[in-house]
């Protein structure tokens, strides 16, 4: 309340054209945007310096190993170079970041080494999707799931549910993720035989094609399931503690009791009081959460073979093939901002006090 | 307070809280657990170089060999002894998830608790700092960090894991020493003119001391969950011999696919997993004790 008053004496003040600027610039939204904005540029640059400062500088690796391999002239070498990395070294450093900052605001991250003829676009576009699905929906399986979980053990305090969901969740979350991935395959498919090894990795089966059908679907979920079922092991008991405290704490709040004392059914006290009020923390906390599944993806991808994003970045890593790195790792970037710029705004339409407090501070 | 009447009984006041810490110890079964599996890896791995010759021989009749007398774990694919290597392997990694989690906590104090008492410009540029470091996925930057940057040493590895990791530990330790700063005993250091050094380092930091602790063993998996993936994926140097290095030779090697290969496999994993569920469990009963009011629930 208190931050509307001064826009209203400003607009009577200065009239009403500074007066919306000044209230566009205060909207939480407006500025929220403009952060993120700003993480990516910073994200950016700090790429194309580290790039730079990397031991051995590619691009002069790059040129070397064309003059040595081909017996190239050096000015033919930096002009390919140049088409490569999408900048040309022989240019001064801020006209060659000027030129790299408005590629990527094209969609321009050069050309992939490894696979020449590829831009570092088309092999993100090809990737990232799968990366995103996998993880999408191991998420929402895990979060939904978590969330049932910890509810049923708030509810429930110190019962066998409780123990076991805390025992066996806190087990499998002090596992790192890849190595239950190495144990679903040593164990899974090599010493039970449940699954089919050699036909379930890779994304999907030869010959499929990505079209919509439901054997393009059935596919894609058969051979996405193993990185999901890691996924989800490893993050669903986290989700059920973390919702198990706040759901006891909100049973603890006043209103839980009030509304009991008003005779409201049982169920409508678990939704709309408990429920919604208990959620209402880890909102945040998934978005934080979708930046580490992703990061641990790479781990995950390699174990299952799944070729999403991970798998990309491991082997241009391995290749040293620097466009398609530095392009990875501002995709990667710009996804985390992003999920953590939406579950910000949701979390601003869902609790009003998010945004008066930015405000004041 | 506590730290002005416990001064001039040091000796015995440490030795009965010393006492009393173990009592509260046994006292939650899982929170033991988890304190005798860590102190038996972490008293393996610093003691085991001193008894167990490093240098195993090749033995070309050996490879993949069954588990059998003096080879309780069998035989790896160049014929040396398994079990040896377990107990010798977890050295780099005990060693780095140590070291790296104290780089991460030593500047997430610091730097959090300094925010929180200084506040103003410091403090917001550290936020905007922490939220900028915090949207990279570190395991991704170091990745790249440590395949570009042959990181042979383990020390180097620490340095690099602990530096990319503490926003997260910052937060929250700031978040704590934010309130803190708003109770009496802090209110009258500031009266006295302590300084801002004394002030934070000698009154807050010390009664975050609990929160640091649990937070520390927790960024201990962390630094684990981290140096055993660059390992695994052979992104750090796979030079000598470790846990990590171990799944990877048996993964690129499809070790997997070999009935006789399963020890080898098994047993670093077991191990990892066994450390990473030590640390939690024990953080679990460090919580209990530090914060008498879980106790009761």
């Amino acid at each position: 309340m208190a931050t509307v008053s001064p826009s209203v004496t400003t607009a009577k003040a200065d009239g009403d054209g500074r007066s919306i600027l000044r209230r566009i610039w205060r909207s939480y939204v407006l500025r929220r945007i403009l952060r993120a904005i700003f993480i990516v540029w910073i994200v950016a640059t700090g790429v194309f310096f580290l790039v730079r400062l990397l031991p051995g500088n590619p691009v002069d690796v790059y040129i070397n190993d064309q003059i040595g391999k081909y017996g190239m002239t050096y000015d033919a070498a930096a002009a390919q170079a140049a088409a490569l990395f999408s900048f040309d070294p022989g240019t001064p450093l801020w006209e060659q970041y000027l030129d790299y900052l408005g590629g990527i605001l094209q969609g321009d991250f050069g050309m992939s080494i490894l696979s020449p003829g590829t831009s570092v676009t088309d092999k993100i576009a090809s990737h990232l999707p799968w990366t995103l699905f996998s993880v999408g929906i191991a998420l929402i399986i895990s979060v939904s799931l978590g969330l049932l979980m910890g509810m049923a053990m708030a509810y429930r305090r110190g019962g066998i549910l409780d123990h076991t969901i805390s025992t066996i969740g806190s087990t499998l979350h002090a596992i790192p993720n890849y190595l239950l991935a190495l144990m679903i395959v040593v164990f899974g498919a090599v010493q039970m035989g449940i699954i089919n090894y050699g036909q379930i990795r890779g994304k999907l089966s030869p010959g499929i094609e990505p079209e919509f059908s439901l054997r393009f679907l059935q596919d894609a979920f058969y051979h996405a399931s193993l990185p999901i079922l890691t996924y989800v092991l490893t993050t669903v008991g986290t989700w059920a503690l973390v919702m198990k405290s706040s759901t006891t704490q909100i049973l603890g709040e006043d209103y839980v009791m009030v509304a009991r004392a008003r005779g409201l059914t049982d169920g409508r006290i678990r939704t709309s009081y408990v429920g919604r009020n208990a959620v209402l923390p880890l909102v945040a906390q998934i978005a934080t959460q979708a930046g580490f599944v992703v990061g641990g993806a790479i781990f995950v991808e390699k174990v299952f073979r799944y070729e999403g994003i991970g798998i990309t970045l491991f082997d241009s890593v391995q290749a040293r093939d620097y466009p398609v790195i530095q392009g990875v790792l501002l995709i990667v970037t710009i996804t985390v901002v992003t999920a953590n710029l939406l579950s910000d705004l949701a979390y601003s339409v869902l609790d009003p006090r998010i945004r008066t407090e930015e405000k004041e501070a | 307070m506590a730290q002005v009447s416990a001064a001039p009984t040091v000796e015995a006041g440490n030795r009965g809280a010393l006492r009393g810490f173990f009592r509260e110890l046994t006292r939650s079964k899982t929170g033991f657990a988890g304190f005798i599996i860590v102190t038996l890896i972490v008293g393996m791995s610093a003691l085991a170089p001193i008894f167990i010759d490093s240098k195993m021989p090749t033995d070309l009749d050996a490879i993949w060999g069954p588990p059998r007398a003096g080879h309780w774990l069998g035989t790896d694919m160049a014929g040396k002894d398994t079990l040896k290597q377990i107990v010798l392997g977890g050295q780099t990694v005990v060693f780095v998830g140590f070291l790296a989690a104290a780089i991460t906590t030593v500047i997430a104090v610091v730097v959090g608790s300094l925010a929180a008492y200084i506040r103003g410009r410091f403090d917001s540029f550290m936020l905007q700092l922490t939220d900028i470091v915090m949207t990279v996925p570190q395991i991704v930057l170091l990745a790249v960090l440590g395949a570009f940057f042959s990181l042979d040493s383990p020390i180097y590895l620490a340095l690099i894991i602990g530096c990319l990791t503490w926003p997260v530990l910052m937060r929250s330790i700031r978040a704590q020493a934010l309130s803190l700063k708003e109770r009496e005993f802090v209110e009258a250091a500031k009266l006295l003119d302590l300084g801002t050094t004394r002030v934070v380092f000698g009154e807050i930091v010390p009664n975050m001391a609990s929160y640091i602790l649990i937070n520390f063993i927790i960024a201990v998996t962390n630094a684990i969950y981290a140096l055993v993936g660059l390992y695994v994926l052979g992104l750090a140097p796979l030079a000598g011999a470790n846990w990590g290095i171990m799944i990877n030779n048996a993964w690129i090697g499809g070790a997997m696919f070999l009935p006789a290969a399963m020890p080898y496999i098994l047993a670093p994993i077991a191990m990892i997993a066994l450390l990473q569920l030590g640390l939690i469990m024990l953080t679990r009963s460090l919580e209990e004790i530090l914060n008498p009011r879980l106790r009761d629930k």
